[in-house]
């Protein structure tokens, strides 16, 4: 490219106007057959004129997801292609370059702005201190109070609600549509989602009941008398992540969750054996009544879920 | 030519905007030249648009990276705006009596309902609720692949630390919001994951049960409120700061410029490539809809999260083989591989086995990212001021480093499927846990080795570095003679010096194409 002396059209400082020659190589075309690209692009504007006119049609007899995918991608995709190939291929192909000039200032001007901030603070506060230790307290305050509405307003205190439950002594087992179960309600190897009369689908009170057997179960010394006729019941909550520990494993007896794969051992008090659990799945003490309904005995001896800063 | 002084001789003399001609009559100006001395003489873009119509953009493909995210965002706002015309954001009870026959009389949050809704009973609905999900999943994929190679190549270094900063925190705000974005639907795979959420809030020490309480409007689930929350931080707060991110990100670009890679003509001191006029913005608008294109046929093609199959979240149901979107995959993985190691004592608990996966590991990531910069000028010395890339094999430490950390979080990413690879490999769970808690530790290491041993073979051998061909000719004697050609193999255009834009270009008269000097637009073809 030839540098020619500047027009001087543009007044002052036009000196190192670029100027080119309308042959200048820089201002070709990339393609080295401009002719074929630009039938490229033609055709390509083509598709995509098509691609849009077939969505069009495909919309207004009544869609179809994957017609309508195909048609309109299709038009977009010709569309952008052109385009871009049409810049690429058919543009002046340069390389054209522009001068990089530093970001910083002389060494003068930082220390003046750097002066004016600190000169002009301290004349604020060194002179003023008192006033600004009052607008730092009241700015804390201000900061304090505002935590109230942005944060407190949002929920309840947790108090106690992550410790209970709202299984209570005597609560009636009932499946998900609210039917109370029976002793013969369950095969043995079966196994089902519970929870206390009244609170059916309770994320909180969700319990698995389980029969590995016909007899009482014994599953921790001191759980004498938990598991009448076989049947066990477990907080279905996992003791990890929270997640719903869904699948029972008949053959080997053991609960898994399939959210982080945390490994309880029906058998024995739903001791974790595998997997990030840290703790067994609380038992939930059952007993059958006179007439054959599965109740609790009590609620939960402990939190039910995964682990927090309260839980002793 | 014309001069200030002396006005040009002749009728051409009209073509120079704004002079009066020789009769004194002010001609009428065209109505860019009448625009844009409107604007000007308001905002005064003369100067500073001409620059930055000029603003040169450096031609490597790994540029496009940061494009990808850019467009999929466009796309993202847009089909989100669309679905929000749709979707209910409450988890009110109805019943479901809409066009998908197997849900017909089931009991449902009318936010899985509308979701449901706008898949089947919208016309190209389902398209774009798809073209959206992995439009998201697009977006954070490619913020991951253009981060890497912004640091494979060193483009965060002096002065672009700044811009790593706002890069970080893009990333960190695209995980955050694809996961909330992805729980609207109120489906039973997106509802187990709000569970986890709420334990891991719960997870932390002394504050997390009345964070979790506040966040959820009480014990989980709450009180319904998780779901409008939600919804609002998804479709308003954090995409407005995505957007300020952005902008930002693209206006410390354009202040600093573009770095680029060393070659013909390609110094510290400026930048060589396309201008944004007109080719530039050529080239990327046709970009844009090709990306639109793609991510419309994914959406219609490929099914992504089909909430139908899974139905409406019930907290005592799970399905098997869940996993989360991929970009939270290395999140799953750490809390899967992670022992179970419980803090009880002095009448507390510290549930490590879920704060340490869930808190700590993404906060500890991420203040690692945010720090890169600084720890590396710390521990190399180098405070220099960079514009040229180097190549990743020129800093074989580095370029080890990075490699071991992707590796690392590839295998967490991996480890978020350990019953899926259980199942498929008919292996123990057990077996593929304990291979993962080894693997997360090695496999970074080999890699990290393997990168490093690479780096430097391929610097020694000098392997991409091509040779000039040799050229051998014979003379009328009969002699060889073998010279070196200029050009190496591979070598398809010759590149030219760069040059600057030009202002004006010089048409003879001859041409036709009106005065010798003072044309003003370059010509699309000569």
């Amino acid at each position: 490219m030839t540098q020619l002396p500047p027009p001087s059209v543009g007044g002052d400082g036009a000196e190192d106007v670029p100027v080119a020659a309308f042959d200048d190589a820089h201002l070709q075309p990339y393609a080295k057959h401009p002719r074929r690209a630009e039938i490229v692009v033609g055709a390509c504007l083509f598709v995509g004129f098509l691609g849009f006119v077939a969505y069009g049609a495909t919309y207004w007899v009544g869609g179809q997801t994957q017609v309508e995918a195909v048609t309109l991608g299709l038009g977009f995709f010709g569309f952008g292609f052109a385009m871009s190939a049409w810049g690429k291929y058919l543009m002046p192909k340069g390389p054209f370059t522009e001068d990089r000039h530093p970001v910083e200032g002389t060494e003068p001007e930082v220390q003046a702005l750097a002066a004016a901030v600190s000169e002009r603070g301290k004349m604020v506060f060194r002179r003023r201190g008192v006033l600004g230790g009052l607008l730092g307290l009241a700015g804390a305050a201000m900061g304090v109070v505002l935590a109230f509405p942005l944060l407190r307003s949002l929920g309840p205190q947790p108090m106690k609600a992550l410790d209970t439950t709202d299984w209570k002594p005597g609560a009636y087992l009932v499946d998900i549509n609210a039917r109370r179960i029976t002793v013969d309600d369950l095969e043995v190897g079966g196994a089902l989602t519970v929870f206390p009369e009244g609170f059916v689908g309770s994320a909180i009170d969700q319990t698995m009941l389980i029969r590995p057997s016909s007899v009482n179960i014994v599953t921790k010394p001191g759980r004498e008398t938990w598991g009448p006729q076989g049947y066990l019941a477990y907080s279905k909550v996992c003791t990890h992540a929270g997640c719903p520990v869904g699948l029972y494993m008949e053959q080997t007896q053991q609960l898994l969750c399939p959210c982080h794969q945390s490994l309880f051992d029906v058998l024995d008090g739903a001791q974790q054996v595998f997997g990030p659990a840290p703790r067994p799945l609380p038992q939930l003490p059952l007993y059958i009544d006179s007439l054959g309904y599965l109740r609790a005995q009590a609620p939960y001896d402990q939190p039910i879920g995964p682990g927090f800063w309260e839980r002793s | 030519m014309s001069s200030t002084t002396t006005p040009p001789p002749g009728p051409p003399a009209g073509s120079v905007p704004g002079v009066p001609s020789a009769d004194g009559k002010q001609k009428k100006l065209d109505p860019v030249d009448a625009g844009v001395k409107w604007l000007d003489q308001r905002l005064g873009i003369a100067k500073g648009g001409r620059t930055f119509l000029d603003k040169i953009f450096p031609d490597h493909w790994s540029f496009l990276l940061g494009e990808i995210a850019l467009y999929s965002f466009v796309i993202l706002i847009l089909t989100g705006i669309y679905l929000s015309l749709f979707y209910n954001p409450s988890t009110a009870t109805v019943v479901y009596h809409g066009a998908y026959a197997p849900l017909r009389g089931v009991r449902m949050s009318a936010a899985y309902a509308s979701t449901v809704n706008l898949s089947f009973a919208v016309r190209s609905g389902l398209v774009i609720r798809q073209m959206h999900h992995w439009a998201a999943d697009v977006f954070v994929g490619s913020i991951a692949v253009h981060m890497a190679r912004i640091f494979f190549t060193g483009a965060y270094r002096k002065p672009r630390e700044l811009n790593w900063i706002v890069g970080v925190t893009l990333l960190m705000l695209a995980i955050v919001n694809g996961f909330i974005g992805y729980s609207l639907p109120d489906d039973l795979v997106s509802g187990t994951g709000i569970r986890l959420a709420f334990s891991f809030v719960l997870s932390i020490p002394l504050v997390g049960s009345y964070l979790a309480f506040f966040v959820f409007g009480g014990n989980y689930p709450g009180n319904g409120d998780i779901i409008p929350r939600f919804f609002i931080l998804h479709v308003v707060v954090l995409p407005l700061v995505i957007l300020g991110l952005i902008a930002a990100h693209l206006g410390l670009l354009v202040r600093q410029k573009h770095t680029q890679f060393p070659g013909h003509g390609r110094t510290e001191k400026n930048v060589v490539g396309t201008p944004m006029y007109p080719a530039f913005i050529a080239k990327t608008t046709g970009y844009l809809f090709m990306i639109t294109g793609v991510l419309w046929a994914m959406g219609g093609l490929l099914q992504i999260n089909p909430i139908w199959q899974y139905g409406p979240y019930e907290p005592y149901k799970i399905s098997y083989a869940v996993q989360p979107d991929w970009y939270m995959g290395w999140l799953d993985g750490a809390l899967r591989i992670m022992p179970s190691w419980e803090f009880v004592g002095f009448g507390h608990t510290i549930p490590f086995e879920v704060f340490l996966p869930a808190i700590i590991f993404p906060g500890v990531t991420f203040t690692l990212f945010y720090a890169w910069p600084f720890i590396e000028a710390k521990l190399t010395g180098d405070r220099a001021v960079h514009h040229l890339l180097v190549r990743p094999r020129d800093r074989p430490l580095i370029t080890a480093l990075g490699a071991g950390m992707l590796a690392f979080y590839f295998t967490l990413f991996s480890a978020s499927s350990t019953d899926v690879l259980a199942n498929f490999f008919q292996i123990s769970l057990n077996s593929v846990l304990w291979f993962f808690r080894f693997a997360v530790i090695f496999v970074p290491i080999i890699v990290f080795f393997v990168a490093w041993r690479m780096c430097i073979d391929l610097s020694l051998s000098g392997a991409g570095k091509r040779k000039r061909a040799n050229i051998v000719t014979r003379s009328a004697t009969g002699e060889y003679a073998i010279t070196k050609s200029d050009r190496r193999p591979g070598d398809g255009h010759e590149e030219l010096d760069p040059e600057l834009v030009p202002t004006f270009i010089e048409v003879p008269d001859t041409v036709g194409m009106g005065e010798t000097v003072g044309v003003r637009r370059i010509p699309r073809r000569v």
